[in-house]
């Protein structure tokens, strides 16, 4: 057994966040990048925010729901990779859409992105959780970002963010992107989740319903049948059960197969 | 192989045989597992002195009885904060580019020997539209969009948006319309696109036809210089700014009306409709931060927006400049103009110039007023300094002795005022709203529905005035 060589880097040298010196923020530069990164949440949870503090943009932020109203894309590298990341349109819902959400919602599903970042207001956790937990419906490569923690403070709230992450199964990071706090291990997290091959699935809801669990078997069936590629089947039959008139009609024509297009291509014009 | 209608009729199948309310049960469920995480790692500790704060606040702006004075209240302290600062900062600057910059550039171009047509068009078109633009523009902007950014931030214009979300509705248009028309006080473009968050398509074109109704922020220098030369003059002594932000204040609400009116008639017209209703958000007050702040909306939107007036600026001051010198018969292309429209410009209370100017200022309505000073220079041969043609003090006594020469009256200014708020969005505004609509009747509409509004407006004020006079 030999010594531990004095010149390398011990284990913890190699999980501090410190390491956030190596990020580098690549703005608009994002041709060639390793892994796609969503920045999803409800309104006026600060994802702009958020997408400025990696990325080293300036995308104009405002406090009102609303302001982001198109994808947003924009990129950094952290440890030798290159990651593109796109600022979404809040969302309350990917049940219903209006046009801007629509981008969201079309992203989330069909855009495959390799980690989805669900940036959480710490001060009305309840409401948020919905999505959150909705987009945990449809993939499991997500990361939770627990934000405005400073505001919850203030307000007088505290926040187990330990017990959250065991209850949704995902890694839940407390962050104040405003002033740049938690945004390292937030990296940290994303990097993590982006290499690894099979991460541990998430919650997933009960749904329980008389006779759902088996429509939506025979129904998701039928639709992998028809559409091999369709990367959220389960989703999608769930939106059938539900009579949503876009998904029929994009199912009807054939067009809901396309979606998944090669992420980079715009989505929506 | 199964067909998509299989798929479908089978989907459709299944569907009956699940409860009726699946919807709301999927969503319910959602609902009580989301409060069930959160109440497991949330805990209260100690009062909750912040939120009180925030409720109290709340209680006044959006009180059914202090809302309106405190919002009209608030713009009209950013009009004054803007009129009032800009002046001293306008006067140097278009001292230094006009006066000095103009005369320094005709040295150099005199000394090279450079031909007088090219000296015309660049110097004193090109460099003169750019250096007014500037001068003009810059030191009202530089106050008026960080004042905006700061109240924005702070969670003020949501407010806004809620105390109008009645109104609009009773409109039979969209409350967040409301956020859209707030979006367009900086840029029209901006706030068409900002339509996008409203879900019903009737109720988005109401919003992009009316978004024009906001005054954005090519027209504010306008605004602010008509009311600070023409209208501002008129008060006592001391007063001048306080009466010219509350002119302006006057034309601002004025277009919040007209947007109003403007949808509650297509509404009951064209685009009749139940209006739907939502729920806006309040979000926190957020303590601005305020630095940060002031550089973003320095640098991102004052210097942007004014490198797109620069941009429009240059070519036009070569346009104007070549209108002006080129003689058609026994007159410039200019005067042939001037002198055909003046019957109409007469009846609205405008000059021919006025409208000169607004067509040569279609791409950017920034240059609007550097265009109708260069113009009354070079075609009515009115001076204000040594030299034909080119205009050299530039403060606001020689910019009003200037256009009084070229026959300008506060009916003038006030026309002015108005068909600024009324008349067509700018080129980039109209191609946004084709790019949003893809319909050409809708931006057809949205075009000439204003510029006629603004016309029968001008003719009616300048009949009653002149009537009264």
């Amino acid at each position: 057994m030999s010594a531990p060589d004095p010149h390398s880097p011990g284990q913890a040298c190699l999980s501090c966040p410190s390491r956030f010196s190596q990020l580098q923020k690549l703005g608009l530069r994002i041709e060639a990048s390793d892994y796609v990164i969503a920045l999803a949440g409800n309104p006026n949870t600060g994802k702009t925010t958020v997408f400025n503090a990696l990325t080293g943009l300036r995308m104009h932020t405002g406090n009102w729901p609303g302001k982001t109203i198109s994808r947003a894309e924009g990129g950094f590298s952290y440890e030798g990779k290159n990651f593109k990341l796109v600022d979404l349109p809040g969302t309350y819902s990917l049940l219903s859409a209006s046009p801007d959400e629509e981008v969201a919602r079309t992203f989330l599903l069909f855009g495959q992105p390799d980690v989805t970042i669900i940036v959480v207001d710490a001060t009305c956790m309840e409401r948020n959780l919905n999505l959150a937990l909705q987009v945990l419906q449809i993939t499991r490569r997500a990361v939770l970002c627990l934000n405005l923690m400073d505001e919850a403070h203030a307000n007088g709230l505290e926040i187990d963010d330990r017990n959250l992450a065991r209850d949704l199964g995902i890694p839940v990071i407390p962050c104040s992107a405003r002033s740049g706090k938690g945004i390292p291990e937030l990296i940290r997290e994303i990097a993590t989740m982006a290499a690894s091959t099979d991460p541990p699935p998430p919650r997933r809801l009960p749904l329980e319903i008389p006779g759902l669990r088996l429509a939506l078997d025979r129904t998701e069936a039928d639709l992998i049948q028809l559409f091999p590629f369709l990367p959220q089947p389960r989703w999608v039959a769930l939106r059938l059960l539900e009579g949503d008139r876009e998904i029929i009609q994009a199912v009807r024509s054939g067009e809901i197969g396309s979606l998944n297009e090669p992420s980079g291509t715009p989505l929506t014009t | 192989m199964k067909s998509p209608e299989d798929v479908l009729k089978h989907a459709a199948e299944l569907r009956w045989q699940l409860p009726q309310n699946l919807h709301d049960r999927i969503a319910e469920s959602i609902h009580g597992e989301a409060a069930r995480i959160a109440g497991r790692s949330i805990t209260r500790s100690g009062s909750n002195r912040r939120l009180a704060w925030q409720q109290k606040l709340d209680r006044i702006l959006t009180n059914a009885w202090t809302a309106f004075p405190i919002m009209v209240l608030v713009l009209g302290a950013i009009l004054w904060l803007t009129i009032t600062g800009a002046n001293v900062p306008s006067r140097m600057l278009a001292s230094l580019l006009v006066d000095q910059g103009h005369a320094l550039l005709t040295d150099w171009f005199l000394a090279a020997g450079a031909p007088d047509w090219l000296r015309g068009v660049i110097v004193d078109g090109m460099y003169l539209a750019t250096a007014w633009v500037i001068a003009v523009m810059l030191p009202p902007m530089a106050i008026f969009f960080p004042c905006f950014t700061l109240l924005e931030d702070f969670g003020f214009l949501p407010r806004v948006a809620f105390n109008l979300d009645r109104i609009f509705q009773k409109a039979g248009a969209h409350g967040k319309q409301a956020l859209t028309m707030a979006m367009g006080l900086g840029c029209n473009a901006a706030g068409v696109v900002a339509t996008r968050i409203i879900d019903s398509p009737r109720e988005r074109l109401i919003a992009i036809i009316t978004n024009n109704f906001s005054l954005c922020n090519g027209r504010w220098p306008t605004q602010i210089l008509m009311a600070s030369i023409f209208i501002g003059s008129l008060a006592p002594k001391g007063w001048g700014g306080s009466i010219a932000a509350l002119s302006v204040l006057i034309v601002a609400l004025l277009g919040f009306g007209f947007a109003l009116l403007t949808s509650w008639m297509l509404a009951r017209t064209i685009l009749r409709g139940e209006a739907t209703s939502f729920s806006l958000e309040l979000p926190p007050y957020r303590p601005p931060n305020f630095w940060k702040t002031l550089y973003s909306s320095l640098i991102d939107r004052t210097l942007i927006v004014l490198w797109r007036a620069v941009i429009f600026a240059m070519p036009a001051g070569a346009i104007i400049w070549l209108s002006a010198n080129i003689p058609l018969g026994d007159q410039s292309v200019a005067e042939w103009f001037i002198h055909l429209t003046d019957p109409l410009a007469w009846t609205m209370g405008l000059t021919g110039v006025i409208l000169l100017a607004y067509i040569v200022a279609i791409p950017a309505n920034e240059i609007v007023v550097p265009t109708i000073l260069m113009l009354t220079v070079l075609v009515t041969g009115v001076n204000g300094g040594e030299g034909a043609g080119v205009m050299f003090e530039a403060d606001n006594e020689t910019v009003r002795a200037v256009l009084t020469a070229g026959g300008w009256t506060t009916l003038t200014a006030v026309c002015l005022m108005l068909f600024s708020l009324c008349h067509n969005p700018c080129s980039t505004t109209i191609y946004t709203i084709y790019q949003e609509t893809r319909s050409a009747k809708w931006t057809t509409v949205a075009a000439l529905l204003p510029l006629v509004m603004g016309i029968a407006l001008c003719a009616a004020v300048a009949a009653v005035w002149r009537f009264l006079t």
